[in-house]
């Protein structure tokens, strides 16, 4: 069954799996660690798989490059159940799960325009992440729904 | 507080707050008790937003401390129309003085001036966001009148958009405060303000009308419910009435009750409680110029370093 389920997504050779992403936020994973194919990386995707965990879940899977623990710690705002293996020689090295960063710096674009970000100002957007959220650290605008509406592409 | 910058009154701690009051009351009572002499000091004031009070109020205070300004005059319709970046003009303007004051209406703008420039920044408004110098003036003239401790106020208005009354309720969370915030419900304090105030531990209740509460308030704080705020002007008028202080209102409220307000008001306190001992709104515009010089001179430091 679950080798059945695995053959939607190729094995990769080296790289990195993220798994365990809610459905529906694979684009946005990729979107987030700002991964569009530009770099010649192979990326699958795999959308609605059957998981134990989450009923149904995200894959996805960038060929030649492993994450850095920052850019994991950014997946934690749209996929805070999301897992990580690091694969190398088709064999997964390293597996953790994301952990929520105290904030993030140029990810997101604050949703107030009345926020002196949203001006034509030299200012990286900066959001202290919450337990259910983040917050514009210039406005303080707090955000709890619609996060990957916020993610600058 | 010595070189830093007043951004929010968030960042504002009992002690720092009691030190300027503190220090706005010897200078209230004597002229010569700033500790400085600040006859080269010189104090940018960058208004993209007018506001002649705020502005003439800092103005004066610098003027009282031996020091002077230098302003932008209208930011408005010179270089912010070219373009100029607000980061750029704030350093341009760290070339000349010794510390800024900003009033901007964009949220933030006070936060990231304070970013470019190494002299301290002093936030006159930014937005619906904060006005920390209106909030010490405000609490300067809460003590006079009624004390910071066991404090029944409340505040009543435009909650949503009124930046002195987030500033304002923000700094009385450090005191021994309960809190009742009055207003139509879709000018409520925003969610990120309650949140806050929660997590400060602090006594905040909320009421669409002062009937209830009126006769245990020691302050009420009445700011102005703007027409343009509402989509049609029925349903400012249905408003507007309701949350206006006349005589008759102030039957109901003790002896010893402080009605302040922001100024300028337009009719959301008539004429009449003008001359009732309750009136404590112009006494409150008064306080403007010494405790913005007990907060210049304090936050300025030694001119010789
Ligand atoms: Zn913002």
């Amino acid at each position: 069954m679950s080798e059945n389920h695995e053959l939607r997504v190729s094995k990769i050779k080296n790289g990195t799996v993220i798994d365990h992403v809610h459905a529906g936020q694979a684009l946005n994973v990729l979107a987030i660690l700002g991964i569009d194919g530009s770099d010649g990386e192979g990326v699958s995707i795999g959308m609605n798989v059957p998981s134990d965990r989450l009923a149904t879940k995200d894959i996805v899977k960038v060929e030649g490059r492993e994450l850095s623990q920052e850019e994991v710690d950014v997946l934690s705002l749209i996929a805070p159940e999301a897992t990580i293996n690091i694969v190398r020689e088709y064999d997964v090295v390293e597996k953790h799960r994301v952990e929520r960063p105290d904030s993030v710096e140029g990810i997101l674009s604050c949703p107030n325009a009345g926020c002196i970000t949203a001006a034509d100002e030299p200012v990286t957007s900066r959001f202290d992440v919450l337990d259910d959220g983040v917050r514009c650290v210039y406005c303080e605008r707090i955000v709890r729904d619609g996060i990957p509406a916020l993610i600058e592409r | 507080m010595r070189h830093g910058n007043i951004l929010t009154s968030k960042q504002l701690s009992r002690a720092d707050i009691e030190a300027v009051l503190d220090h706005a009351a010897a200078i209230e009572s004597d002229g010569s008790a700033a500790v400085e002499d600040r006859s080269e000091t010189v104090l940018g004031l960058l208004f993209f937003e007018p506001s002649t009070r705020t502005k003439m109020s800092f103005e004066t205070a610098i003027k009282r401390l031996g020091g002077d300004v230098v302003d932008m005059g209208s930011v408005d319709a010179s270089s912010v129309k070219k373009g100029e970046s607000l980061a750029d003009t704030v350093r341009v303007i760290e070339g000349y003085a010794d510390g800024i004051v900003l009033r901007h209406p964009r949220q933030g703008a006070a936060k990231l001036a304070s970013e470019y420039v190494d002299v301290p920044v002093i936030n006159a408004g930014d937005g619906a966001g904060h006005h920390p110098t209106q909030t010490l003036l405000d609490l300067y003239t809460i003590r006079e009148n009624a004390g910071l401790d066991d404090l029944t106020i409340g505040i009543m208005g435009d909650l949503k958009y009124g930046r002195t009354v987030h500033s304002l309720a923000y700094a009385l969370s450090n005191f021994d405060t309960r809190q009742h915030f009055v207003s139509p419900e879709s000018l409520q304090l925003p969610r990120e303000v309650v949140f806050d105030l929660h997590q400060e531990g602090a006594s905040v209740k909320e009421h669409e009308s002062l009937d209830p509460i009126l006769p245990e308030l020691d302050v009420l704080y009445v700011t102005r419910i703007q027409r343009e705020r509402f989509p049609d002007e029925n349903e400012y008028q249905k408003v507007a009435g309701e949350y206006c202080i006349t005589t008759e209102t102030l039957e109901a409220a003790s002896d010893e009750l402080s009605v302040m307000h922001p100024l300028p008001r337009v009719d959301e306190i008539a004429p009449g409680v003008d001359t009732t001992d309750h009136a404590t709104y112009f006494e409150q515009a008064h306080n403007g110029v010494p405790v913005r010089m007990a907060l210049l001179d304090l936050l300025l430091g030694d001119s010789d370093e």
